[in-house]
């Protein structure tokens, strides 16, 4: 009895704690109409326009707050510091260590290093992709760096013609580099050859010669880097190259950051092989060149291809 | 000094697309160009709701942020425009605008897509005012004859405001109130964050 009239009173708890779990519940599941429509312009839901075209049902896109933060921001900054870096190191480098000269006396004899095709490939490629990474870095940079020195007027001229260049060439250098990539592609598997030769630091440290064939782990890695870094830097540029073909602004977006991401690492490695290929080696440019090494040079960098040609007797000797 | 804005009341727009036309005709933009449009979400639905879209004249404008050649600018009054001269054609304020309103006369291979054009708020450009070339690039200069742009000017229900941020934001905020509705302010926390 006592029991009872402790608890009765209490059931009213037990109601009302009911009906406020109840109405919780519905409140959940009741959403303010008008909100969820701004919800829906705010997820960029599509609807529909009288105005025809791509996109234009879309109230709000919001990804292109994203673009511009990542390419004014992080982009922009890393990609000059990289760049410079590259330089930088490069300099000091060459300052520390000089030249890597050749161990022993040239022989005059020569071996044939690379094609008169090859070198075709090779240089038209290598002139496009100095061309276009002057005039797509002076897309990045022109407004910060060459703005104050031609004025507005003066850059937009050249940057109207860097962009022309730029929109022109780049599929012209898309069928260079892709011609070079399967040409090379048989020389370029990586072994342990190459790995002993990284381990050795690619003989640019100290004065040991690792062992290297035709091409060397070093020439593979900067194949490697062209044949992902590039091909995604092509594919990229085609997107933004034609938008007749009304791809979206998020693929647009997308494709550009990539773009600038992979030309940043090539102009990098770029700065490389340009230095190794040329002040960094002596008698390195003349196969490229010429298209003929001597042989002490052929010994000294590539002695495994080297013996081969020995072996078969493709030694030219200018005395016989 | 006024901070011009525009503002669209979701509850009254009725998707007639006369702002679309009107200013077309003004400025006489050439085909395939609409520097403004409306879109309906629900489209047939209860509920539906169409808002006219243009150019917002952002405080902080990203296109104007991402410009290679800085063609852009704002003038005192809050309103942002481009220089066609300078322009380029690259289309990176496009990719950049969260409304869609840059707009390009091509879109043809190898990124040529002419110069930008967009809503002007009717201010023209850099050009001289009322010259014969500011009317050819820009359209017409309604702001410097003392007028508001056209397509607020003309909507049938009022939908559409244009001006002074703080005169269309008391309009919209008396209505608001005798609606007793919750106030939607379209694109401004996208276009005028600060």
């Amino acid at each position: 009895m006592l029991l009872a009239i402790v608890l009765l009173p209490m059931t009213g708890y037990i109601s009302t704690g009911f009906a406020t779990a109840e109405e919780q519940q519905q409140q959940v599941q009741q959403t303010n109409p008008r909100a969820d429509y701004w919800r829906m312009v705010r997820d960029n839901t599509n609807g529909y326009s009288a105005v025809k075209g791509r996109e234009t049902n879309e109230l709000i896109q919001g990804s292109g707050q994203n673009w511009r933060q990542l390419r004014n921001g992080p982009l922009a900054i890393f990609g000059s510091v990289i760049i410079g870096f590259t330089l930088a190191v490069l300099a000091l480098f060459y300052m520390w260590r000089g030249r890597v000269e050749l161990t022993h006396e040239r022989t005059g004899k020569t071996v044939q290093r690379w094609t008169l095709n090859e070198r075709r490939m090779h240089w038209i490629t290598a002139s496009l992709f100095v061309i276009l990474a002057i005039t797509g870095l002076s897309l990045l940079y022109g407004r910060a760096v060459l703005i104050p020195v031609f004025g507005h007027e003066g850059f937009s001229t050249y940057a109207a013609l860097s962009k022309w260049t730029h929109n022109i060439l780049g599929p012209v250098f898309m069928v260079g580099l892709f011609s070079m990539i399967i040409k090379w592609f048989g020389n370029n598997y990586l072994n342990k050859v190459d790995w002993e030769w990284f381990k050795a630091y690619g003989g640019m440290i100290g004065d040991n010669h690792p062992s290297a064939e035709k091409l060397n782990g070093g020439e593979k890695l900067w194949f490697w880097t062209l044949a992902t870094a590039g091909v995604a830097l092509c594919i990229s540029g085609l997107v933004l190259d034609f938008p007749n073909f009304d791809q979206e602004r998020e693929l647009i977006q997308l494709s550009h950051l990539i773009h600038l991401l992979t030309a940043i690492v090539l102009i990098s490695f770029a700065f490389g092989h340009i230095y190794i290929g040329t002040a960094g080696t002596e008698g390195a440019l003349e196969g490229m060149v010429t298209g003929q090494v001597d042989t002490a040079w052929a010994e000294q960098h590539h002695d495994l291809w080297f013996k081969e040609l020995e072996k078969k007797g493709e030694v030219n000797d200018p005395e016989k | 000094m006024a901070r011009m804005k525009f503002l669209c009341d979701a509850e009254r727009c009725i998707e007639c697309n006369a702002c679309v036309t009107a200013c077309k005709n003004e400025h006489e933009v050439p085909w395939g160009i609409n520097r403004r449009r409306v879109v309906t979400l629900d489209d047939g639905l209860p509920g539906e709701k169409s808002i006219s879209v243009a150019c917002m004249h952002c405080s902080d404008a990203p296109c104007q942020a991402v410009c290679p050649v800085d063609c852009f600018y704002t003038t005192d009054d809050g309103v942002v425009l481009h220089d066609k001269d300078i322009c380029i054609g690259c289309g990176y304020c496009f990719y950049a605008c969260p409304f869609g309103a840059p707009q390009y006369a091509q879109d043809g291979a190898f990124g040529a897509r002419g110069k930008m054009d967009k809503c002007t708020f009717c201010a023209g450009g850099p050009e001289e005012d009322h010259s014969h070339e500011e009317l050819d690039k820009y359209g017409r200069n309604r702001l410097a004859e003392g007028k508001l742009p056209l397509c607020a000017e003309m909507c049938s229900t009022k939908s559409l405001l244009a001006g002074d941020g703080d005169v269309v934001a008391d309009l919209f905020r008396n209505r608001v109130v005798r609606r007793e509705g919750r106030p939607e302010v379209w694109g401004w926390n996208t276009a005028y964050k600060d």
